[in-house]
């Protein structure tokens, strides 16, 4: 008796266990992961090419990431880790990082990995010929040095920490690619490292991927991975009611209106994360009326970003109150959002100079009309409903703003020639919060990014510094102020961070959301037995 | 005859010239650039824009592009597409099929009803027959073909889930004997077919009648009726085949519209087709798929013009070129 009292839970369980036996069993079967199944991802968009050095569109992203794999990738939490690289040290300057590659890894035709095939990236990366638009990172490189088939030394002409969020870019065979002029070929039959073989692409339709049983981290436990490719939202929406896909994303209107029936709740798992990235207008700097700072923070106050979340995003999204995103470490929390108060707006435009109106009630300044025209691209619907929400806002506070939508690529030639006043934009983040090119003073000229002409000298230095240092609570701290300063300095009037928001078949199981949503871990997704759909 | 053919033929040179010349101005002045340049990454760096500009020739004079590209096409060459490096003709010929069938397919429906839904019409003009297909063609013409795709997919595709909603196969179209792939495509063609037809139904059918109400108003058709012969005969023998003549021109227009997609419709279905293809590479400022699409069109219609000229011709004794 006494030894039943010293061990209650024991003798709980064991009673349980013989009570209900078959309960455990089946709670048992129900948590093993088991092979098999395929799983259908409707796209919008098709791949343009699936040469990872080449590929520039999320859709080719979505295929390459599957196939291939980089030195570095970021987990769950956003920490880089090794992918390809089992380790890799950084020298006390900053100028030499070591990777020691994973030994044992094979291509999907059976070749070894080696040093040799990151080298032969590199240098495809680099070279003149190669229509790669991300050959940026890799010119920094002075001397890459294979020391022998798992290390290599590469050599920076400066200290550069981006340098590491660079080498997740995927990795290349060398001896597929080696007498290839212009990988025609590779671009439709790739061959990675990756979880998943690339079987067949019919153009305009589907692209098909097959489990890769050598994979270094373990086979997938999904057999197949089909990428259906459907150009229009409804349709995609209509497929996934007829449950002929398994994973798509949706609207803030399907996910809030649309999918709350039995049906839905049945047959699928909705999930909701804040994406990286942001909704903002850029304000043209050159521009004397928006030059002053505080008519920049007085539009800030005038704007509703709450209205906005909630009439644009039907509630599916959060205030954005710098360049970075609430998932990232750089974000800072202690920058609150400026509050709704067009009381506070007046007042700041008054101080500006803005003080008199005229018979319409437009500000003046002097004999001129504060009056300008805000562009946006042409195909996205919450972007013009976002205008016209801040057009309303800014009359209020007597702002006169006219919105004008261009198509993309007419839009990208305006802000090129910095012929614009105000640009609603969005910046969709990589996870490393290096934003020297959009915000960095030496970064106005044509084709680059700071095209709102945003100078700062001690953001300057701050950006500088962040590529400068490697360790992470240091270059925290130092982005933690570069968001802070840039939110007083309202270069852009941040608006909001929308969420993501994938639906996916219930039959799915291992799928676990986190600050980096919930690719990161999908080889582990799994089917039950008894649930699979599609057999071998 | 032939010497007329040859002389309307080689004419077409200097025309076909002309138009890829304008077109190629016109789009390469248009603003905005190809492929990648049209991200808007950070990762890409100024110096790796410049790069693809120089490795694209589009640092070139305009005239100078223009001149490689006429030096290339006349050897039947449309270069590579900008987007994957892929040839032109190679990229275009993938999608042709399916848009020929479709365009093809819906023609011929298109034809199927509108003869009779003209000529009946034609037999009393305002009558009731007359007014109700009169609405029903124009309900066609004036409803927007997504909107009605979208409807007819919901009703087919999910409430009655006897046909599939979009794309052309099915997903395990691969496993399937040879007679049930036909059977597949079928079902897949039913839905978008339809709602190219019923759109294209209300020019056809308006043509027909309108001719026939023409025709018969002559004299000879009053002789007919005169000379006692029966109505059925009038209408099929002599009107019919006089109304029809105008309507040579009507088909001989609608060539190059075989092979052009539409993009809403593809889009809605997901059909891999010709208006897609182009529309993407004209969003992505692909210039030489654009021009492969614009050469096609040009070629097509000028061709178009020609053939039915000379059916024209052919079939109407009172015209005879010289």
């Amino acid at each position: 008796m006494r030894g039943l009292v010293r061990r209650p839970l024991i003798f709980f369980i064991l009673s349980l266990f013989l009570l209900f036996p078959s309960f455990f069993l089946y709670a048992q079967e129900d948590n093993q992961p088991c092979y098999g199944d395929a799983i259908i991802v409707g796209s919008i968009g098709e791949p343009i090419t699936l040469v990872p050095i080449l590929a520039a569109d999320s859709a080719s992203q979505d295929i390459v990431g599957l196939v291939f794999n980089g030195l570095l990738k970021y987990d769950k939490d956003i920490n880089l880790v090794g992918d390809l690289a089992e380790d890799w040290e950084v020298s006390e300057d900053g100028l030499v990082i070591t990777f020691y590659l994973r030994k044992g890894v094979k291509w999907q035709d059976g070749v070894p990995f080696t040093a040799e095939d990151v080298l032969f990236t590199y240098k495809k990366l680099v070279d003149p010929h190669t229509k790669t638009p991300y050959s940026g990172d890799f010119e920094r490189i002075k001397k890459f040095e294979v020391i022998d088939d798992y290390t290599i030394k590469i050599t920076y002409k400066q200290p550069f920490s981006p340098a590491l969020a660079s080498w997740t870019m995927p990795i290349m065979p060398s001896h597929l690619l080696k007498n290839e002029e212009d990988f025609k070929h590779f671009a439709r039959h790739p061959v990675g490292t990756g979880p998943y073989r690339f079987i067949k692409w019919e153009t305009g339709s589907k692209i098909v991927l097959e489990a890769y049983d050598e994979y270094f981290q373990g086979r997938p436990y999904i057999d197949r991975y089909i990428y259906y490719i459907i150009p229009d939202q409804s349709t995609l929406f209509l497929e996934l009611k007829n449950r002929n896909l398994d994973y798509i994303s949706l609207t803030p209107l399907q996910y809030q209106r649309q999918t709350n029936t039995e049906f839905f709740k049945k047959n699928f798992r909705k999930y909701r994360y804040l994406s990286f990235g942001y909704t903002y207008i850029g304000w043209n700097l050159n521009n004397p009326k928006f030059k002053d700072k505080r008519v920049r923070q007085a539009i800030n106050y005038a704007i509703d970003k709450e209205e906005i979340i909630k009439g644009v995003l039907l509630g599916l999204g959060r205030v954005c109150t710098g360049p970075f995103v609430p998932n990232s470490w750089a974000y800072n929390p202690a920058v609150k959002p400026a509050e709704y108060n067009p009381e506070k707006a007046r007042q700041l435009l008054a101080l500006a100079g803005w003080k008199k109106k005229d018979k319409e009630g437009i500000l003046l300044k002097g004999n001129e009309r504060f009056e300008f025209t805000l562009l946006t691209n042409q195909g996205n619907v919450s972007r013009r409903k976002c205008a016209e929400i801040i057009q309303q806002k800014l009359r209020e506070i007597g702002i006169k703003m006219h919105i004008k939508i261009v198509e993309w690529g007419c839009l990208l030639d305006l802000i090129e020639r910095r012929e614009f006043e105000a640009v609603l934009l969005g910046w969709g983040l990589s996870r490393d919060p290096d934003c020297y090119d959009i915000f960095h003073s030496s970064k106005t000229g044509p084709r680059e990014f700071n095209f709102v002409s945003y100078k700062n000298k001690e953001v300057d230095r701050l950006l500088e510094e962040g590529r400068r240092v490697f360790s992470q609570s240091k270059r925290k701290e130092i982005y933690q102020k570069v968001h802070k300063l840039i939110y007083e300095d309202q270069p852009y009037t941040f608006l909001y961070v929308p969420d993501a928001l994938p639906i996916i078949d219930a039959r799915f199981r291992g799928i676990e959301p986190t600050i980096n949503g919930i690719g990161y871990n999908f080889i582990k997704w799994w089917v039950p037995k008894d649930k699979q759909r599609f057999k071998r | 005859m032939l010497s007329y053919f040859l002389k309307r033929l080689f004419s077409l040179v200097p025309l076909l010239l002309g138009i890829t010349f304008i077109s190629f101005l016109i789009i390469h002045l248009a603003p905005g650039k190809p492929s990648y340049l049209k991200e808007m990454n950070p990762r890409i760096s100024a110096e790796a824009q410049e790069r693809l500009i120089r490795l694209y020739q589009l640092d070139k004079p305009i005239l100078v592009q223009y001149i490689h590209w006429l030096k290339r096409v006349i050897k039947l060459d449309f270069g590579n597409s900008f987007a994957d490096g892929r040839k032109v003709i190679v990229r275009i010929r993938e999608r042709l099929p399916i848009t020929l069938l479709i365009n093809a397919l819906s023609l011929f429906f298109i034809l199927l009803f509108a003869f009779p839904v003209g000529i009946i019409s034609s037999l009393k003009p305002n009558g009731v027959f007359d007014k109700c297909t009169t609405l029903f063609v124009f309900i066609g013409f004036s409803l927007p073909s997504f909107y009605l795709a979208l409807l007819l997919m919901l009703l087919f595709g999910i409430k009655l889930g006897c046909l599939p909603i979009s794309g052309i196969v099915s997903f395990n179209h691969s496993q399937l004997s040879s007679g049930e792939r036909i059977l597949d495509i079928a079902k897949h063609l039913i839905l978008p077919v339809s709602v190219a037809t019923f759109g294209g139904l209300a020019g056809f059918s308006r043509y027909v009648r309108a001719n026939m109400i023409e025709v018969l108003k002559q004299d000879y058709i009053r002789t007919a009726y005169a000379q006692g012969i029966g109505r059925g005969r009038i209408v099929c023998k002599f009107a019919l085949k006089n109304a029809l003549l105008p309507l040579i021109t009507i088909l001989g227009l609608s060539v190059p519209g075989l092979l052009g997609g539409s993009v809403i419709l593809e889009s809605v279905f997901a059909i891999p087709g010709m208006g897609r293809l182009l529309y993407e590479a004209t969003l992505s400022r692909d210039y030489p798929l654009i021009m492969g699409g614009v050469v096609i069109g040009a070629v097509l219609t000028l061709l178009g013009n020609l053939i039915a000229d000379l059916c024209y011709a052919w079939a109407d004794p009172r015209i005879r070129y010289q």
